[in-house]
């Protein structure tokens, strides 16, 4: 009982970084109806820009004399990794989408995937293969509640997440900028003749969505110790597989997505083999397209010709 | 008469490859040798792919996951049946071609049968589900190849014999093989199912109003192309001499993506070029190999802006288009090539 409870917690935190990457895909699919391949190579250099923002600071002094980071420096590098991705998302989809929104429906998601090589490979070059210990940006400390331990990171995890997805569901549902969303998604070329300035409104898009990569960015940071500049391609499929169980384009449906399969795949580490919990998550994706390929949360719209 | 003229045809490619390959075997370098049958190989695969990618329009990124199960499975098939041929026919040509092709059959048909259950969730729905589905299958192969320890898991399968699987791949089983793909994957692209495909590609609403089966036919395609990776992973397996889960990794998917985009999605003889293309740039580079893939995700992107169709587009490279008679009216040069 209490090692489910274990996995469960752990679960949860890990699912609540997948949730925060998937809400990235399924927001530019509901408006561009783009598999944005790039995404999860948004979220790695999220990770890096933190990592470096941390050091900038001087982490390494604070660690060298055992003091621990002051709470408001944890602020400033989320900040700065989250403004940093979100002017790399912004760029990519000038460069690498607006000249093709009336191109064949192939061709910006080959540039999505050559971008997504690219930010990998470059990343490689720049910041070398190997794994990086990331920086303890906030220290670890273990609470023990009837033999599942909890500790304070994972809490932040889930904290700043639910912070973050709730600042989101306001955004996307009061403001100006988040009903013209809603209008792109249903209709663009209604919501453009209605005088809302889409491609500025897309913009906005890819900005929130790789900011939020980058948060989950720096969690996944936190909790799993180390990053690698191949990190994004495993977890950015976890994230769209995310995605797509909440139903693709589901704002909520990403957020509940990203939770399951976090544990999920918990659960079959822990109950089946640490070898299998890859490829839970594409067992969960074959069974969503075969018997509810809306998703979850997902309605079935007709085509309309 | 056809098919007399079909059979001299087909018998005067057999003797014209044995020559090529006696005379390049016998006379040039091993290393030329070994490049052309790479690019051999990246023919197979990119003619395979641009069915699925180029002439379907559904996109796959995962073909390398196909190839790997090609070569595994025709590396294990061959070293299991090399015995049992040879307590039959004794040893030399026969029973090696025997051997060989079989394991290729195997192969390929292993990897379509895994195409099928790919393909079936995925091509149902319409939209780009398959890229993502593909993208997963290609990590989940490797995990379960790593983690097959009949297969040898993360170190590799190389038969039971210390020097590794036979070296049966040569020019002239690559490019015999080449020469079945292109006309299979030829005929079907030129026939009714390939206009069907090709109406899937345009607007698949309106296809399947006009009564297309438009699933069946995309999994026929995907499942078409899922079969040509697994032949060119058997030729690699052998060639090779052992076949590890790494040599399938992502990198190898973007080569052929790279292969049918340089020579323009939906066209067969462009698929042939990127292939040679690719090969050769591949080997050009071995020094810059780590900055390979940023030039190839560049390319892919700088293409993609400047001629989203592909740098040939859906043309076809014939001899009436190269070298057109006075005579000949200028309908006839598209698509009018002899079998």
């Amino acid at each position: 009982m209490t090692e489910l409870v274990q996995q469960l917690i752990n679960g949860l935190s890990l699912g609540s970084i997948y949730a925060l990457i998937a809400l990235g895909y399924t927001m530019v699919y509901g408006v561009l109806k783009l598999i944005n391949f790039a995404h999860s190579e948004v979220f790695m250099m999220g990770s890096y820009f933190g990592f470096f923002t941390a050091v900038g600071l001087g982490i390494e002094h604070y660690e060298s004399i055992g003091q621990t980071f002051p709470l408001y420096y944890a602020f400033v590098v989320l900040i700065a990794a989250m403004a940093g991705a979100a002017l790399l998302g912004v760029t990519i989809e000038l460069l690498a989408y607006r000249p093709l929104r009336n191109a064949p429906r192939l061709a910006p998601l080959i540039t999505a995937i050559g971008v997504s090589l690219f930010l990998q490979n470059l990343a490689t070059l720049i910041f070398t293969p190997n794994p990086r210990r990331y920086p303890a940006i906030i220290r670890e400390v273990r609470y023990e509640l009837g033999g599942v331990v909890v500790t304070n990171i994972k809490i932040a995890i889930l904290v700043v997440a639910i912070a973050l997805m709730a600042g989101l569901h306001l955004l996307v549902q009061k403001t100006w900028t988040g009903k013209a969303m809603r209008a792109l998604s249903v209709n663009l070329d209604a919501a453009r003749l209605m005088g809302v300035n889409t491609n500025r409104v897309i913009s906005s898009t890819f900005a929130i969505g790789s900011a939020l990569a980058a948060a989950g960015g720096i969690l996944f940071g936190l909790d799993q110790l180390t990053i690698k500049p191949t990190m994004g391609v495993l977890t950015g499929l976890k994230a769209f597989v995310a995605a797509v169980l909440g139903g693709i384009g589901n704002i909520p449906g990403a957020a509940v997505g990203g939770l399951l399969i976090g544990v999920a795949e918990q659960l079959t580490a822990g109950y089946l083999s640490p070898d299998y919990r890859d490829a839970i998550t594409f067992v969960i994706l074959i069974g969503i397209l075969l018997f509810k390929p809306e998703g979850l949360l997902g309605v079935v719209r007709p085509e309309k010709v | 008469m056809k098919w007399l003229l079909r059979a001299a045809v087909a018998a005067a490619i057999v003797g014209a490859l044995w020559g090529l390959s006696y005379v390049l075997h016998e006379h040039v370098i091993e290393y030329v040798v070994r490049i052309a049958m790479l690019c051999g190989m990246n023919i197979i695969l990119a003619v395979g792919l641009n069915l699925i990618n180029g002439t379907t329009g559904q996109f796959s990124i995962g073909h390398a996951g196909f190839m790997a199960v090609g070569a595994y499975t025709t590396a294990y098939v061959c070293t299991q049946l090399a015995p049992e041929v040879a307590g039959v026919l004794g040893t030399g040509f026969l029973p090696d071609a025997v051997v060989f092709n079989v394991g290729l059959i195997a192969g390929a048909a292993l990897a379509a049968a895994t195409g099928v259950v790919v393909g079936v969730p995925s091509l149902r729905l319409k939209g780009d589900y398959l890229a993502i589905v593909t993208l997963g299958f290609g990590e989940i192969i490797r995990l379960l190849l790593t983690n097959a320890e009949f297969l040898g898991g993360a170190t590799g399968f190389s038969g039971d014999n210390p020097t590794g699987l036979s070296p049966y791949t040569n020019v002239f089983w690559v490019f015999l093989w080449v020469v079945i793909v292109i006309v299979v994957i030829r005929n079907v692209t030129f026939s009714q199912t390939g206009r069907s495909l090709e109406a899937i590609s345009e607007d698949e609403i309106a296809a399947e109003a006009m009564g297309t089966p438009t699933t069946r036919l995309k999994v026929v395609a995907f499942t078409l192309s899922a079969a040509a990776a697994g032949i060119a992973g058997g030729l690699f397996a052998h060639l090779q001499g052992s076949v590890r889960p790494d040599d399938f990794k992502f990198d190898r998917s973007i080569d052929m993506i790279v292969m049918i985009i340089v020579g323009g999605l939906g066209s067969i003889t462009g698929a042939v070029i990127g292939g040679i293309f690719v090969g050769v740039t591949l080997e050009l580079m071995r020094d810059l190999s780590e900055y390979r893939l940023v030039l190839y995700s560049l390319l892919l992107v700088i293409i993609m802006l400047v001629r989203p169709q592909g740098v040939l587009g859906k043309r076809e490279l014939s001899f009436s288009r190269l070298f057109p008679k006075k005579a000949a009216k200028p309908a006839r040069a598209a698509g009018d090539e002899k079998p």
